[in-house]
């Protein structure tokens, strides 16, 4: 496991909102540790019995936090989360999708000075099987087991993380870390924490058409990785310029193209499933 | 969103960047009176969204009003690779000594708001990015302090462009603060002309704005062009999906962006053509699931259509109950396999038994049933 786990604190921010309040219902079934929620001008009500303040400075005082998700609106939420940074929540992770990218740029400076782990925005969350869920995935497809994934795509995620469970692999900490062009944490944030980590023993990157964190990747793999990791690269079909869902999945130029990622992974000895079936096979070979 | 050569002018003159004299004319009379006004040579150009106007035919100098009516009766209805011109701009002719680039994108490797300043201008600057990286000078600019004055000029003495050192460099500070003020993905100046009088000026523009940042610029998401882009596009918008037309014959239809992605790749490793990408996103009800599949039914390249879902927070059995009722409003004439999993997926089997949907277990399955039902048409 890497990050969070059962003993991880949770503040929500914007959890009186309709997502907000939905998915807070959704981590306590899971067994996430929520302690408080955020939202301004709404402190002093409670939901699901979670005690609301009206800032997250406010939050802290009364309780410890050891991360904050965000379910704040778009215009809000880059904002949100430098709220958090401030108030010294030492893990960010911001679900809202459809933010300002030059909110991020700023958002994203700032807080990596001040130490904090961001991860996203317009991502899925995290989720170490069987012990907490920060996020919006669904938990009952995360079966506890050997596998770490980190993944740019949502639902590919889950099915991937199916898979995986079916098949009798299981998961340890699956983090989503978002489909927009600027985002706190990238691949290469995260696998030398998965490599650190005892429990676990192969780690599944899915990436997409759009940037160069999968190369960059690849190039960390190559000079320090240890356990064996399988890629997938979703919109290996898409036509230039288009922006495929992600606001990140874009082809510019020569960007972000999939056979320069593809390239990237082979040179680094990782091999690439074309099917969420050959991301199980490929991970099947590694530990068997 | 992209905005025309016109649009991306005006911003770049309200943030005080000199731009040739000139106004947007849709009948030639229009642009013989701009001409007249003008006095000088002018140049006309189409204004479409598509680049290489010039090798097209859409950019030409006109020495006198007669000549501006002539050539803009030419250009007005012209056909640039799909897109019919139905505008074009008439400025001044810039007296050109030289031609720079500049240029403000997104960097995802920085994550910074990197410029671009070459002297290989009036060029495509991908050709030089390729040819002769080493002519462009990249500078990450810090989102907190802006572009300052000291920084632009180094970054004009360290390309080597040559002219009023105080002038360049006021231009890219103020094409920084444009980018910033009205939230663009990419703003750039190409030429930059440095003329034979020794003005800086921006002869031609390009300004793409981020999506995300739209809602804070009303008035520049109006300028949003219904034609320039496709009709289903257009109204995948008012519903809010993420839709891209394709130019093939297979509707696709999913839930998360990666898993539509996937689904595209799954049907061309298997001999298809996707006619769309079309996310219904996270939590989608009955509802939405009619309208995506009414609107890929719209589309006349259509031959089948593919639903590929993963039911997380999107209910399996809620996308079901939107795809009988599409079936029973009889708009669908195409074939339907759809490939459902995880949440509520044995609610949705029951609900869709008896119904003309081909079912499959997997995504490639289910990929190789629609090609084949296609291709088996022709």
């Amino acid at each position: 496991m890497i990050l969070v786990d059962r003993n991880t604190r949770v503040l929500v921010q914007g959890i009186t909102g309709r997502e907000g309040s939905f998915h807070t219902r959704q981590m306590l079934d899971y067994g996430t540790r929520i302690v408080a929620g955020v939202t301004p001008g709404k402190g002093g009500q409670e939901v699901h019995g979670v005690p609301v303040y009206d800032s997250v400075k406010e939050a802290t005082k009364a309780h410890e936090v050891d991360a904050s998700i965000i379910f704040v609106p778009a215009f809000a939420a880059a904002d949100a989360a430098l709220e958090a940074a401030h108030a010294g929540v030492p893990l960010v992770v911001l679900i809202t999708e459809g933010i300002p990218t030059l909110d991020m740029v700023a958002a994203v400076k700032e807080i990596k000075e001040l130490g904090v782990r961001l991860i996203g925005g317009n991502c899925p969350g995290l989720i170490s099987a069987g012990e907490t869920k920060i996020g919006i995935m669904p938990g009952h497809v995360f079966k506890r087991g050997r596998v770490g994934i980190i993944s740019r795509s949502g639902t590919l995620t889950y099915e991937a993380a199916a898979a995986l469970s079916d098949a009798g692999l299981g998961t340890t900490t699956t983090v989503g870390i978002g489909g927009d062009p600027i985002i706190g944490t990238t691949f290469k944030d995260l696998l030398p924490l998965f490599n650190q980590d005892p429990e676990t023993e192969a780690v599944v990157v899915i990436g997409e058409i759009g940037g160069s964190d999968e190369e960059e990747a690849a190039a960390w793999i190559k000079a320090h990785m240890q356990k064996p990791v399988v890629a997938f690269i979703s919109g290996r079909s898409a036509p230039k310029g288009k922006r495929m869902g992600h606001a990140g999945a874009i082809i510019m130029g020569d960007v972000g193209t999939p056979e320069s990622k593809v390239r990237a992974f082979q040179e680094a000895g990782v091999p690439i499933a074309d099917t969420i079936d050959e991301i199980v096979e490929l991970v099947g070979k590694a530990l068997a | 969103m992209k905005l025309h050569e016109y649009q991306a002018k005006e911003i770049l003159a309200k943030y005080g960047i000199p731009v040739p004299p000139g106004k947007v004319a849709y009948t030639p009379e229009e642009a013989k009176k701009i001409a007249t006004e003008i006095g000088k040579t002018v140049v006309i150009k189409a204004q479409v969204h598509v680049g290489g106007r010039g090798k097209a035919g859409g950019v030409k100098l006109a020495r006198d009003p007669n000549e501006a009516y002539e050539v803009a009766k030419r250009i007005l209805g012209m056909n640039i690779k799909g897109l019919t011109v139905k505008k074009v701009l008439v400025a001044e002719a810039a007296d050109i000594a030289k031609e720079y680039y500049a240029g403000l994108i997104q960097d995802r490797a920085s994550q910074r708001v990197v410029m671009m300043v070459s002297k290989e201008g009036g060029v495509d600057i991908e050709e030089v990015a390729r040819e002769k990286p080493e002519a462009i000078v990249k500078y990450p600019i810090d989102p907190h302090t802006g572009l300052r004055p000291f920084e632009a000029r180094q970054i004009v003495i360290d390309a080597g462009l040559e002219g009023n050192l105080n002038k360049l460099a006021d231009v890219l500070v103020k094409l920084y603060r444009a980018y910033a003020g009205v939230d663009a993905f990419l703003a750039e100046i190409n030429p930059l002309v440095v003329t034979a009088e020794g003005q800086v000026i921006a002869v031609d523009a390009k300004i793409d704005l981020d999506d995300n940042g739209l809602f804070r610029h009303p008035d520049l998401a109006e300028l949003r062009e219904v034609e320039a882009e496709h009709p289903l596009e257009i109204e995948a918008l008012k519903y809010g999906f993420a839709y891209v037309k394709l130019d093939g014959n297979i509707g696709v239809l999913g839930n998360g962006a990666g898993l539509v992605m996937y689904t595209l790749d799954l049907v061309n490793r298997v001999g298809g053509k996707p006619a769309n990408f079309l996310d219904i996103g996270g939590g989608a009800k009955a509802d939405v699931v009619e309208n995506a599949l009414k609107l890929i039914a719209k589309d006349p390249d259509v031959e089948g259509i593919f639903i590929n879902i993963f039911g997380g927070i999107t209910r399996a059995d809620e996308v079901a109950k939107g795809v009988i009722r599409v079936l029973e409003a009889g708009v669908l004439k195409v074939p339907v396999v759809m490939r459902v999993a995880g949440t509520a997926e044995e609610e949705a089997r029951k609900l869709l038994e008896g119904k003309p949907v081909y079912m499959y277990p997997t995504s490639i399955e289910a990929a190789r049933a629609i090609v084949a039902m296609v291709e088996g048409k022709k």
